[in-house]
């Protein structure tokens, strides 16, 4: 398969030249160079192996580890801020609803005593109001019947007034007595 | 040209130190080992030197570092479970390796060391090879279970033990080939393609489809770099399944 384009090499060198160029066949399935290329494969994956497992991953792992203990200390922090800031926003909210139900209590309170009070006055107001009335019913009453009595000794004089200038002479007592009970009875 | 046209060629050792010969060994620092060298100096620099600050907010190499651990992390925990963390440095080492030898590979002119076979089956090996020594320690004898699995009826274990000893010793076989294979077939691919173009070029008026060859080489260019990181993957997952045998051989 090799030297495809090499007539005069036959000439020139008999083994050598193909040997230094393809040694005699496909590169890979060289065997005269296996034993070279295992050294440096050997020394070469030996060497990376030593920086990985001593060096490089160690500290790869710690950079990892880290950063999530960082991330994960700090998520600690912030869900700590947030519970504390919930507590707060709860402990305000639970402040504002006291505040509210006290102001409706004082508002309550405050209505009732001062419906009590305007009720009491009204009640006393009622009460004076109502004596009052009876008083001038009574007054009215007395001053009637001193009216109506006065009107009886009026209509009596001027009766017996009213008897003597027509008669001459003043009547009797008794019969004008009976004649005003019956007016008054005939009312 | 026609060396230039040579897919093969790519693929040859150039020794830039000689050490003389082990028999008819050539033992000799060849690019092959500088591209190893240089893939553990770009796996330091992101995992090392760019990890030095530390830093809580990391930066885009210290992410890619992370990123890169995280992803085998994971892979590793679900591939083979409880206790699998031991082996974190070994496939995080193995699927560094690959992927940057893959990509350092997919540079123009550059050599790709996993196109190698014996390469890939010294890290297969490596990979069977703690399976063996580890389930061994861990489990003793007990690790043979392996090969037996549960609630298989008597008459058929016999056959089922002589497929999952053959499925066993298939494995770094399989493990190295799969490897291997497609980094050479990719490479050799993208030679090809690519030196369709100015051959075509050279050959007058077929020069008119050159453009053809040279789209197939940049689609082919654009497989090849996801078949460097899958086969890098694939590398990494099967080697941690392989491991879940050790950890818990009774299944």
């Amino acid at each position: 398969m090799a030297q495809p384009a090499s007539p005069t090499a036959p000439n020139q060198a008999t083994v050598v030249v193909p040997d230094s160029e393809h040694g005699g066949g496909f590169p890979p399935f060289q065997s005269h160079t296996f034993l070279s290329q295992l050294i440096w494969l050997a020394l070469a994956f030996g060497l990376l192996y030593y920086l990985m497992a001593k060096i490089a991953l160690p500290r790869i792992q710690g950079i990892l580890h880290d950063r999530a203990t960082r991330l994960s200390g700090d998520l600690d922090e912030a869900h700590r801020m947030k519970a504390e800031a919930e507590a707060a926003g709860a402990a305000y909210e639970r402040a504002l609803s006291e505040a509210q139900s006290k102001a409706r209590a004082i508002s309550a309170d405050t209505r009732n005593s001062v419906a009590q009070e305007t009720d009491a006055r009204r009640k006393s107001l009622e009460a004076e109001l109502n004596e009052r009335l009876v008083a001038s019913e009574a007054t009215i009453k007395s001053r009637t019947a001193e009216a109506m009595g006065s009107v009886r000794g009026i209509a009596a004089e001027t009766a017996s007034a009213i008897v003597e200038r027509l008669t001459g002479h003043s009547p009797d007592q008794a019969a004008l007595n009976r004649a005003l009970d019956k007016t008054s009875t005939a009312h | 040209m026609a060396v230039k046209m040579d897919p093969i060629h790519q693929f040859e050792l150039k020794p830039l130190v000689s050490f003389g010969h082990i028999g008819n060994q050539e033992i000799a620092f060849t690019q092959s080992a500088l591209y190893m060298f240089s893939a553990v100096g770009i796996i330091a620099l992101i995992t090392i030197v760019a990890t030095a600050n530390r830093s809580v907010v990391p930066g885009r190499m210290q992410s890619m570092a992370e990123i890169f651990y995280d992803f085998i992390g994971s892979t590793l925990r679900q591939s083979a479970g409880h206790g699998s963390e031991r082996f974190m440095p070994l496939i995080f080492s193995l699927f560094m390796f690959v992927l940057v030898l893959n990509m350092l590979g997919m540079i123009p002119y550059a050599f790709a060391v996993t196109s190698h076979i014996i390469v890939t089956f010294a890290l297969a090996l490596l990979v069977i090879g703690t399976v063996i020594v580890y389930g061994f320690m861990a489990h003793g004898t007990g690790f043979l279970k392996v090969f037996v699995p549960s609630g298989v009826p008597g008459w058929l274990m016999p056959m089922i033990v002589a497929i999952e000893i053959v499925s066993f010793i298939s494995r770094p076989i399989s493990l190295a080939v799969r490897l291997f294979a497609n980094v050479l077939a990719g490479h050799i691919a993208l030679k090809i393609f690519a030196g369709f173009v100015p051959a075509l070029l050279a050959a007058g008026a077929w020069g008119i489809i050159s453009p053809l060859p040279l789209a197939l080489s940049i689609a082919v260019t654009a497989l090849e770099f996801l078949v460097a990181g899958l086969q890098a993957y694939v590398f990494a997952t099967l080697a941690s399944i392989y491991l879940s045998d050790a950890l818990h051989p009774g299944h």
